[in-house]
């Protein structure tokens, strides 16, 4: 199973660091780099716009409105006009880079979601562990949009401000590399106080969303367990629990808050220094004439445009934490390796006709957990119609996942047609093979659709036409739309009888050589039972069939039944067979369903 | 563009509105976060005037004379790192304020509304979709509160704003006009932006939930899509969706491309404007160098927090909708008010119920009935006609073709289940045997006639007494996500682990149980202890059976257990406990009493069991047969065999479907020989 492989990677990523995520992320999407240059090019030249007004300020007064005999108009127009100009082309710069760094990303990540999704359907974790099915949804959903939202909104401000830091350090310098070093001096112990901070403020925000987690699941828990709270009456107690995991989720958020504003705060502290600092160094260097009014009145606002961006990245720079976390998700997902591979281009396509099917020695066990199947060795003819039946836990449903390749055993083959089927190419398998699970699941669309899932070339009538030969003609009839009714969420609009009459006519249409079908256990009244026996006959006649049976009813109408009992095969033969032998794992299992039945 | 016009000012308006009930909600943390923030913003303002002052004062002198007076300089500098401190001071309270703001609404409106739920009878639950009960608790709570963030900086921006304009008119009335012109049209910039963002993070919104919607469903499905073979087909309806994301997720960023720069340069524009202007009132001696410089540095500093205002702006409609989502929550009438009368709660005593002439319908839209066809069949590859996201908009949810009347399920039901007695309720899919079940428990009140226990109305009844005297086990399994024994006791007092253990052996649940790792305190849906359909049926019914309640309804409870296991449980119930390597033989009138069970006996009571087996009905004293909401036959089996062709069709179906498979089988093989 994957669990293993991706239990690892995830174990394996908090310690990966940032740039090592961001460098498998940039080699899995190359197109991320495209015109990555220019992008980061247009976004110093708008950067340079920041700088342009204090610039602005400080000629206008030294040259203008302070110069030798009185304000110098010419100037001052002169200086406003070129800054009005170069603002116009750095706004124009702006809105090029973020054109670009938009249609470029979201491009790019829409790919990566898609990639996933295909690779998602890869893994067997999807269908052999449901409870991990949400986690996989959020792989190509909330961790991708994760990374979106990131570069919308962070990931510009993040962008832009590292750009003003570095014009406005260049520009400072220009003016006064002592005052340059004094704001430093005021920002160094922040950042290191800041980055601190981060620490404390990643796991405050690990908090939240575990607390969220809790919250939601508690939520989740009370609307769908409803009817159970309230005819046990212990709606008290699910409220008490409600509002604790409402007050968990709430004291994290302030928890988080309080450390995002204390630091914060540090670096606003840290401005206040920087600012007074200045002024103090600035006057002394003044009065020895090292450095001119405008020259500092300018350096006062550029202190301001230093601060800001530092403060603003540190902010981001959680976010940034969240995104690359989300994209180390979406990485690790599309590291696992799948476990049952199509052998593509090497494999070999199932000889035409009917299949036959042979095990042998077959084990197989979960990764550290106990053997589910023994050395199993069975052959079954093309064209015979088999029953498998045992207890729960007896490892039927195992045999039917090995033989349709959903698995592979840990030990010895099973051939189709003498293929082994590890050989065998998906295209040709998939085809040739067909598995109607137990809960025979529909998509959220209309019942034609449905039935041609596996042939969406069908026409309607074609449809029509098959459903008359399975006996359905007059039940489609029936529904308020025909072939078109709309089956609802999960077949939620169709009963569950008729939700197996879809799944049936799904398989027919499909045209299998070899049908695997899980027998549904839910109840349906005796009318559609009716009904799905007949179109079981129509669906499995002339072709191999294997059935895991829940009802004995079943294995009786089989040719021969297959008896599985703690992993191994212990009786098999046709059932009146089978039956003869009261005492036996079959004939004990028959007795109790009679007693059922009769 | 759909918000418009008059709509968007009726959007505003009511937006504002909620911030208002937002503020009644919190007035402390508000006026907290308000103070902070006008501190902040004047400070703001006047670090603008102290920076002019500083150079007006210290620096310009300073310069001018070629020495500098420490002291004068040391104040500036302080000055100037007072003022940064009272901004740090400012801030703190501001943005610690407006978040536990946000953070306590949230919470308050979470537990209002989950409240609700609890209380809101199961006839409304049953017309909510799931996805959408859970997304009222969550993602509509915090649409509702989003503004709440920005709010306080927005108030204090507006104080700074104003402050500004006052100070500039002193300063002069010239270099005001600059303000006059710059702020609105700053102002209107980002309500412009605003307004055209908001349609386009929608689409971006209702994108991602239908790309969520697919993800959920493919993967849901990922048996049928695997082996069908139709990854790629699945891939290729997933890749359109995220295609139609990525398209609105660039519309988004290029609108922000365009504002962001403009917005940012604007201010700029606006510093120059005072320059030039500056420089003409500078030559007519109406303003000084200092106020010169003063006035440039405000627009600097006001530029940013004038997007504040924005910010809840652009969250207001948003926040309407979320807010109204909720309201349809929180107002929603219908709770079930219960009685005062208390029944003797003694558990040795079993409780007679009696149905007397009931009739129920569900309320118009209750029932998930299929919806009707819309029109033309689409092709092939198209998409599902009119895709409706996972998380449904309330809209939807709200409009769904409502049926104008309920639709009827029973009439005149009366039948009585006698105490310490058996009654097996049979009949085809959709007859109203669930409903039975349910208005036997009172999940549901009947529109017309009563149901009794001992001769007590239901309606009369306590919470608590109800629910000690009744368990119902639905058909469907509900498991908690906790222990076993908290899946047994639900905190019930006086369950002991005794007790737990004696239920789930009469559940036959004490097997799997035992073999789990922690036993009794194993959680359950968590990790790899997950439990098959069988096991939680049998773990839900011990919690019926831990509470010995006095009347248990079983409905279909049993179905995903194995047959020989079904079996033992129901001899358990009626006393005869089977073992589980021998089938159990057939019970005949098997009412022995429970005490003489090896394994210590179920509590004696009545039992109203929804059976589809025969085995079920063999143990039952009388058969109630039901047939579109009517009785149609009640007795013995063997007598509703004889009397009642329904109901004989019905049991004897299984045996009719036999018959038709070996004949076909037959004519198959015969065909064959020919």
């Amino acid at each position: 199973m994957t669990t293993t492989a991706s239990r690892a990677t995830a174990a394996a990523s908090p310690r990966e660091s940032t740039w090592r995520t961001v460098r498998r992320g940039l080699a899995l999407s190359p197109e991320l780099r495209t015109g990555l240059a220019g992008t980061l090019g247009l976004a110093v030249v708008s950067m340079a716009g920041r700088a342009a007004v204090p610039v602005a300020i400080q000629q206008g007064v030294d040259r203008g409105l302070r110069a030798p005999g009185g304000p110098n108009l010419d100037v001052v127009a002169a200086v406003v006009a070129t800054t009005a100009a170069v603002l116009v082309v750095t706004t124009l710069c702006g809105y090029l880079m973020m054109r670009r760094l938009f249609t470029v990303s979201e491009t790019a990540l829409a790919n990566v979601r898609v990639r996933a999704f295909r690779h998602v359907h890869n893994l067997s974790t999807l269908h052999q562990q449901a409870e991990r099915r949400g986690s996989l949804v959020s792989r190509v959903t909330s961790d991708v949009d994760q990374i979106t939202q990131f570069l919308q909104w962070g990931g510009v401000i993040l962008l832009i401000s590292l750009g003003q830091v570095v014009v406005t350090t260049v520009v400072m310098l220009v003016y006064s590399w002592q005052l340059t070093l004094v704001v430093f001096a005021a920002f160094a112990p922040a950042v290191v106080v800041i980055r601190l901070f981060q620490r404390r403020l990643a796991a405050a925000y690990g908090l939240v969303r575990q607390r969220l987690g809790a919250m939601l699941a508690a939520i989740s828990e009370s609307v769908v367990g409803a009817p159970v709270i309230r005819a046990y009456g212990v709606a008290g107690r699910t409220a008490a629990r409600l509002d604790r995991t409402i007050d968990e989720q709430r004291r994290a958020q302030q928890r988080a808050i309080r450390i995002s504003v204390t630091s914060f705060s540090t670096g606003e502290i840290a401005a206040g220094l920087a600012l007074a600092g200045v002024v103090l160094l600035g006057v002394r260097l003044g009065v020895g004439g090292a450095i001119g009014i405008g020259e500092l009145t300018a350096f006062l606002f550029l202190v301001t445009l230093f601060i800001q961006p530092v403060q603003i990245a540190t902010e981001v720079l959680n976010e940034a934490q969240n995104a690359v976390a989300g994209w180390r998700r979406v990485l690790d997902v599309l590291d696992v390796v799948p476990d049952v591979a199509d052998p593509g281009e090497q494999g070999v396509d199932l000889p035409p006709g009917p299949i036959d099917v042979r095990f042998v020695d077959v084990c197989y066990r979960y990764p550290d957990g106990p053997p589910v199947l023994v050395d199993v060795s069975v052959e079954i003819p093309a064209k015979s119609r088999v029953a498998v039946v045992g207890e729960t836990g007896s490892g039927k449903t195992t045999f039917a996942k090995l033989l349709t390749r959903l698995m592979d055993p840990t030990a010895g083959q099973v051939l189709l047609s003498g293929v082994p089927l590890d050989r065998v190419r998906f295209a040709s398998l998939r085809s040739r093979v067909v598995m109607v699970p137990q809960d025979g699941f529909l998509f959220d669309t209309t019942v034609a659709e449905n039935i041609r899932f596996a042939r969406p070339e069908l026409t309607d009538e074609e449809l029509e036409h098959a459903l008359d030969e399975l006996g359905l003609g007059d039940w489609v009839a029936g529904l308020p739309a025909g072939l078109a009714t709309p089956v609802g969420e999960r077949g939620e609009a169709l009963s569950v009888g008729e939700r197996q009459l879809v799944a049936l006519a799904r398989a027919y249409v499909a045209d299998p050589d070899l049908l695997v079908l899980d027998e549904a256990t839910s109840a349906v009244d005796p009318a559609t039972e009716v009904r799905l026996q007949r179109t079981l006959d129509a669906v499995t006649r002339g072709r191999t069939t294997v059935t895991i049976a829940h009802r004995l009813s079943t294995a009786q109408a089989a040719d021969e039944v297959i008896v599985v009992d703690r992993g191994r095969i212990v009786q098999r033969g046709p059932h009146e067979e089978l039956v003869r032998d009261a005492d036996s794992v079959y004939g004990l299992l028959y007795a109790s369903w009679l007693e059922q039945t009769r | 563009m759909t918000v418009a016009g008059r709509t968007s000012r009726d959007v505003l308006i009511r937006g504002i509105r909620i911030l208002g009930y937002a503020i009644r909600d919190e007035p402390w943390v508000f006026t907290v976060a308000v103070a902070g923030s006008v501190l902040y913003s004047l400070l703001i303002v006047a670090s603008a005037y102290v920076v002019g002052a500083v150079v007006g004062t210290v620096v310009v002198p300073a310069f001018e004379r070629g020495e500098a007076e420490l002291g004068t300089v040391l104040l500036g500098a302080g000055a100037l790192l007072a003022v940064s401190l009272g901004r740090v001071l400012g801030m703190v309270g501001r943005r610690i304020g407006a978040g536990y703001m946000q953070y306590r609404l949230q919470a308050r409106y979470r537990r209002r509304v989950t409240r609700r739920y609890l209380e809101l009878p199961l006839a409304w639950h049953h017309r909510h979709a799931t996805g959408a009960l859970l997304s009222h608790a969550n993602s509509d709570v915090e649409a509702a509160w989003f503004p709440i963030a920005p709010l306080p900086f927005a108030v204090g921006t507006l104080v700074m704003l104003a402050a500004a304009l006052v100070s500039l008119v002193v300063t002069d009335w010239v270099l005001a006009l600059v303000g006059i012109a710059v702020f609105p049209a700053l102002f209107t910039l980002n309500v412009v932006y605003s307004r055209r963002m908001a349609p386009r993070q929608a689409r971006a919104q209702q994108m991602r939930a239908q790309v969520s919607a697919i993800a959920h469903e493919s993967f849901d499905g990922a048996l049928v899509v695997k082996t069908m073979g139709q990854e790629a087909r699945e891939t290729a309806r997933f890749a359109a969706q995220a295609g139609e994301l990525r398209d609105a997720l660039i519309a988004v960023g290029r609108l922000r491309g365009l504002f962001d720069p403009m917005l940012e340069t604007l201010p700029g524009l606006g510093t120059l404007a005072v320059l030039v202007v500056g420089a003409v009132r500078l030559g007519q001696g109406a303003v000084g160098i200092t106020e010169l410089v003063g006035v440039a540095f405000l627009f600097t500093v006001l530029a940013f927090p004038v997007r504040a205002i924005g910010w809840v702006l652009a969250e207001l409609p948003r926040s309407v909708a979320g807010w109204d989502r909720l309201q349809t929550v929180l107002t929603a009438s219908g709770e079930m008010p219960y009685g005062e009368v208390t029944l003797d709660a003694d558990p040795g005593r079993p409780a007679t119920l009696v149905f007397d002439r009931v009739s129920f319908s569900y309320p118009a839209g209750t029932q998930p009935a299929p919806a009707t066809a819309s029109g033309d069949p689409a092709p092939p590859t198209a998409e599902p006609a009119a895709p409706v996201p996972a998380p449904a908009p309330p809209e939807a949810v709200a409009t769904g073709a409502p049926e104008p009347v309920g639709t009827p399920v029973l009439h005149e039901v009366s039948f009585t289940v006698p105490a310490g007695r058996t009654v097996a309720l049979v009949g085809p899919t959709g007859s109203g045997k669930s409903t039975i079940a349910s208005l036997a428990v009172r999940l549901v009140d009947p529109d017309a006639g009563t149901v009794t226990l001992d001769g007590v109305d239901l309606r009369s009844l306590t919470a608590d007494s109800l629910a000690t005297a009744t368990a119902l086990v639905p058909q469907v399994p509900f498991v908690f996500d906790d222990t076993i024994r908290e899946n047994v006791t639900l905190g019930r007092p006086g369950i002991t682990d005794d007790d737990v253990w004696a239920a789930l052996r009469l559940a036959e649940a004490d097997g799997f149980v035992a073999a789990l790792p922690d036993g009794l305190d194993t959680v359950v849906g968590e990790r790899g202890a997950a439990l098959s359909g069988g096991q939680r049926q049998r773990l839900t019914l011990a919690r019926a059976l831990a509470g010995r309640p006095r009347l248990l309804v079983l409905d279909d409870a049993t179905s995903a257990v194995d047959p020989r296991v079904e079996a033992a449980i129901l001899a358990g119930l009626r006393g005869g406990r089977a073992s589980h390597d021998a089938p159990v033989a057939a019970t005949g009138d098997g009412r022995a009493p429970a005490a003489s069970t090896p394994h210590g006996p179920a509590a004696p009571t009545s039992i109203l069991v929804v059976a589809y087996r025969r085995a079920t009905i063999a143990l039952a004293d009388e058969v109630v047969y039901v047939e579109h909401g009517r009785v149609v036959g009640r007795g013995t089996h063997h007598t509703l065999l004889e009397t009642t062709p329904g109901y004989a069709a019905l049991v004897t179906a299984y045996e009719r479907a036999e018959a038709e498979r070996q004949r076909e089988r037959d004519a198959e093989r015969s065909e064959v020989g020919a």
